[in-house]
């Protein structure tokens, strides 16, 4: 008996330990894709200002309130635009941003395709 | 024929990218998108400045047509500067004037407030800045426009000064 009780408790402790270190890397991720208002080329993550340390707590309580990443996202795009989110989604403003490197990649490989083609 | 356009081109080309340079030296490098979008006022739970009594943004954000919601601070310089401003518009009985202390120790606001006089109908806390995140501010002082509908119809960065003001006019008119 004792020994099963010491188990739960031990199991107890792992989960929460575990809980924690999801929540901690939940939570670096998001800080690590926002982006720092006020400072220069930094993100939310990087920064020690103001700003970003209370960004920090509001991420850190949306968490606990059980929103997931992507809501965090919305609720702060909502606020302050989706200029705070470091990973411009697939729209009609960002699609030249996401296009444009796989046009010059594949004519860059037709240019290439197409050289070596004449020199055979 | 090749050569004579080479060097123009090149000078072209270094001359457009001088101007881009130079003229980027003088802009701001923190770039601040354009907000044209009107943004729900969050709700959210406080504490009021005075009795330390908890108190729900549902409760002071009523009565009134428009209401003015400013984030100061006592050790903020700008929001010293503005402050008469704030106590000018404080005379227009048809706004009501909402503080929201930021991340301040409550006995330096509380000084600040007898020294310099007090425009604000009720002042809440936000120790740790959470709240004034949660509305969307990016530092201090910042004040926001909220109509009846409890929507922020319009931002300030920084400031009040006299343009400001004027403008706040218009939009209460």
């Amino acid at each position: 008996m004792k020994l099963f009780k010491f188990l739960i408790i031990l199991l107890f402790i792992f989960n929460a330990a575990n809980s924690d270190e999801n929540k901690n890397e939940l939570m670096n991720k998001i800080s690590k894709n926002i982006r720092c208002l006020i400072c220069q080329g930094q993100s939310v993550y990087d920064s020690n200002s103001d700003f970003a340390l209370s960004m920090k707590l509001l991420i850190n309580k949306k968490i606990d309130e059980g929103y997931n990443e992507k809501e965090i996202y919305d609720f702060l795009e909502k606020k302050y635009g989706k200029w705070i989110v470091y990973d411009p989604g697939f729209n009609k403003k960002t699609f030249i941003l996401w296009l444009l490197p796989i046009l010059l990649f594949l004519t860059g490989g037709v240019i290439i395709f197409k050289k070596l083609i004449v020199k055979k | 024929m090749k050569n004579k356009f080479v060097l123009p081109l090149w000078i072209i080309f270094f001359g457009f990218c001088f101007i881009v340079l130079f003229n980027s030296l003088k802009n701001s490098n923190i770039y601040i998108p354009e907000e044209n979008f009107e943004t729900e006022l969050t709700n959210f739970n406080s504490e009021d400045f005075f009795s330390g009594k908890r108190i729900s943004s549902k409760d002071v954000f009523v009565g009134s047509d428009y209401y003015i919601l400013n984030i100061w601070a006592s050790w903020c310089a700008p929001c010293r500067e503005e402050h008469p401003k704030l106590m000018e518009l404080s005379k227009n009985s048809s706004i009501k004037i909402i503080g929201l202390n930021y991340k301040d120790n409550l006995k330096n606001a509380k000084k600040f407030i007898n020294n310099f006089g007090n425009p604000y109908s009720s002042i809440l806390l936000d120790h740790d800045g959470i709240i004034s995140i949660e509305l969307g501010a990016y530092g201090i002082p910042e004040t926001f426009i909220i109509n009846k509908k409890n929507k922020i119809i319009k931002k300030f960065r920084g400031v009040l000064n006299t343009k400001r003001i004027k403008e706040i006019n218009l939009i209460l008119k």
